[in-house]
């Protein structure tokens, strides 16, 4: 049957990545769409390459990284006392990273959207950057955003690669739904999978649908 | 007393060359023309605060905005500019109400209402406060515009192109609306356009731009018909351009002769040119004058002409004529008489006329080569 510690951890998980997916979304995105700076397509590149890359690689280069026997890894053990490998703070940090292209692309592509001359005429109607970006960009970029947010919260939900690489497999601690299929399936216990798959994947179909409507919807009425 | 007006002075090289010194004072509609990729754009969003010229100084109602020579420049938002954009610019996401309402977030919450409201009876468009802009028309979005960028008291009201979006039919009851509300506006107004024929109905003076460099600024009469060079004669629509040498100059009776194809022309006194040097002289169309077959009168012995009609257009109540004087040179002149003239001679393709140039209408200009093409760049 449904393994829950499984489904509340993968939750849990997509939640704390959303948590500091967004400001970075926003940050990179608007930075990205708005300035042109040496070295962007460079920046760009490194920030899709999640996209291309199998997920194993991904987390064999952050096992790598934070292994606390040596280098960072090593680094962090001694200043702090904590590790990234194995653990749930490990795990945050790898779909963060994995995830940088599914949030910051969307983003990107909302702001540039917005018309120079919109963000213009809000200086000349007096507005501060701070004021442009909260009463115009965000309102403006925020179907973007969403669905930026939904692609990251249902990608990070259904990850196995690299939470198996830098997660391992351990039961309340790194052990996404996933994860307990894949061992369902070793287990030959089918209908687990099978119920847990399919959960998943109406999940999946309803987030993208939900996204979908949404940015279809705000189209229809603002532009 | 303050002064109220708006003093700019931009020069760069790169990457859009500007060479701009203006004034424009309070009250006043200074219109910026030229053809497209001249700077006038670039100019309006240097005011604006949108753009950072190299070198320049902006001092706006004895308030500096610019001074590249202290390392100065305010933000846009900071520089109380009205700016109507080409495409108006309009918040997508807000009502018309709340459109005009960003535009004075500097004061109380419960006056920006009221004071949105009197905006939105100034340009004619009580009744339309929740509507979003993309229910308005083109015209309904362009007073939205215009009533935003009042909204910020602005010490100077920029126009860029306000008109180009909107059908023939609006622009000329925007024209007349525009022509009313600014009689009640006392800050210096700047309108980018490149209609020659707008920046002449709305504008007090023009500011003639070409490739970044203000060639002439005047009246648009006083530069249709004294145009300091060729160039500007041609950007401002004059056809009648040719070049000459100079025969004499007659003091006594305030007249000066040219040699042009073959023949003498009289044209009005203008001794700064001296004999023997090659110039380059124009006419408006308005002062070639018909010779009339019913009513042979003393004018038509001015600088008489005779040719025929290898153009014939009517429009507006008038009928644009283009004359061939002769065929071999190829020397045209364009002239417009109206209508009602047109019929009763019984003017048509191929109709041999005569006409006179009007000396006091011959304005001389330095020589520079002119190319058959500038001449009619229809």
């Amino acid at each position: 049957m449904m393994d829950w510690q499984a489904l509340a951890l993968s939750v849990k998980l997509s939640l704390v990545t959303l948590l500091f997916l967004l400001p970075i979304g926003i940050f990179f995105g608007r930075w990205l769409a708005y300035r042109q700076f040496w070295g962007k397509s460079l920046l760009q590149s490194i920030l899709a390459l999640p996209l291309v890359l199998p997920p194993t690689v991904l987390g064999y280069y952050l096992l790598v990284i934070f292994s606390p026997n040596q280098g960072l890894g090593l680094w962090l053990v001694n200043t702090f006392g904590t590790t990234l490998v194995f653990n749930f703070e490990g795990l945050v940090l790898a779909s963060i990273i994995f995830n940088l292209p599914f949030a910051i692309q969307p983003m990107q592509r909302a702001f540039a959207s917005i018309p120079r001359e919109i963000r213009e005429a809000a200086a000349c109607c007096g507005m501060s950057p701070k004021q442009v970006l909260w009463r115009i960009e965000l309102p403006l970029a925020w179907p973007g955003i969403l669905s930026a947010m939904v692609m990251s919260f249902a990608h990070t939900l259904g990850e196995f690669g690299i939470v198996l690489m830098i997660g391992g497999n351990i039961p309340n601690e790194t052990q996404t739904i996933a994860i307990s299929i894949y061992d369902k399936v070793q287990a030959f216990d089918d209908h687990s999978a099978s119920v847990m798959a399919f959960s998943l994947l109406l999940f999946s179909m309803l987030t993208i649908s939900f996204t979908y409507w949404l940015s279809d919807r705000f189209e229809r009425s603002h532009v | 007393m303050s002064d109220l007006a708006i003093h700019i002075n931009l020069q760069q090289q790169q990457p859009i060359p500007l060479a701009v010194q203006l004034t424009c004072q309070p009250g006043e509609l200074l219109a910026l023309v030229g053809p497209s990729g001249s700077g006038k754009t670039t100019i309006l969003r240097a005011i604006a605060g949108l753009y950072q010229p190299q070198n320049g100084s902006i001092v706006c109602q004895g308030e500096q905005w610019q001074n590249s020579a202290q390392h100065f420049f305010l933000a846009a938002y900071l520089r109380h500019v009205g700016l109507v954009f080409q495409n108006y610019a309009l918040f997508p996401h807000m009502t018309v109400l709340n459109n005009i309402q960003h535009a004075l977030l500097d004061i109380p919450k419960q006056q920006r209402k009221i004071q949105a409201l009197q905006l939105l009876k100034t340009v004619h468009l009580e009744g339309f406060e929740q509507r979003y802009p993309k229910m308005l028309s083109g015209g309904q979005q362009q007073r939205v515009a215009v009533a935003r960028a009042l909204a910020r008291k602005p010490k100077v009201l920029l126009l860029d192109e306000p008109f180009s979006a909107v059908d023939q039919v609006t622009r000329r009851k925007l024209y007349r609306e525009l022509h009313a509300l600014r009689q009640k506006l006392a800050m210096p107004m700047i309108l980018v356009t490149h209609d020659l024929e707008e920046s002449t109905l709305l504008a007090d003076r023009i500011a003639l731009l070409h490739k970044g460099e203000i060639l002439q600024i005047g009246t648009p009469e006083f530069i249709s018909a004294h145009p300091k060079t060729a160039t500007v004669a041609r950007l401002m629509d004059q056809h009648n351009l040719f070049t000459a040498q100079v025969l004499e100059h007659d003091e006594k009776i305030k007249k000066t002769r040219l040699h042009w194809q073959g023949m003498t022309v009289e044209s009005a006194y203008q001794p700064k040119f001296p004999v023997n040097s090659q110039v380059c002289w124009m006419i408006q169309s308005a002062n070639v004058l018909l010779h009339r077959c019913d009513r042979p009168s003393n004018g038509d012995k001015e600088n008489p002409l005779h040719g025929s009609i290898i153009e014939y257009m009517e429009n507006n109540g008038l009928a644009n004529l283009l004359v061939e004087i002769d065929p071999q040179l190829k020397i045209h002149i364009a002239m417009n008489v109206p209508l009602h003239v047109a019929k009763r001679n019984q003017l048509g393709l191929g109709k041999k006329i005569g006409l006179s140039l009007l000396s006091e209408g011959i304005h001389l200009m330095p020589y520079q080569a002119i190319r058959r093409d500038d001449m009619y760049p229809i």
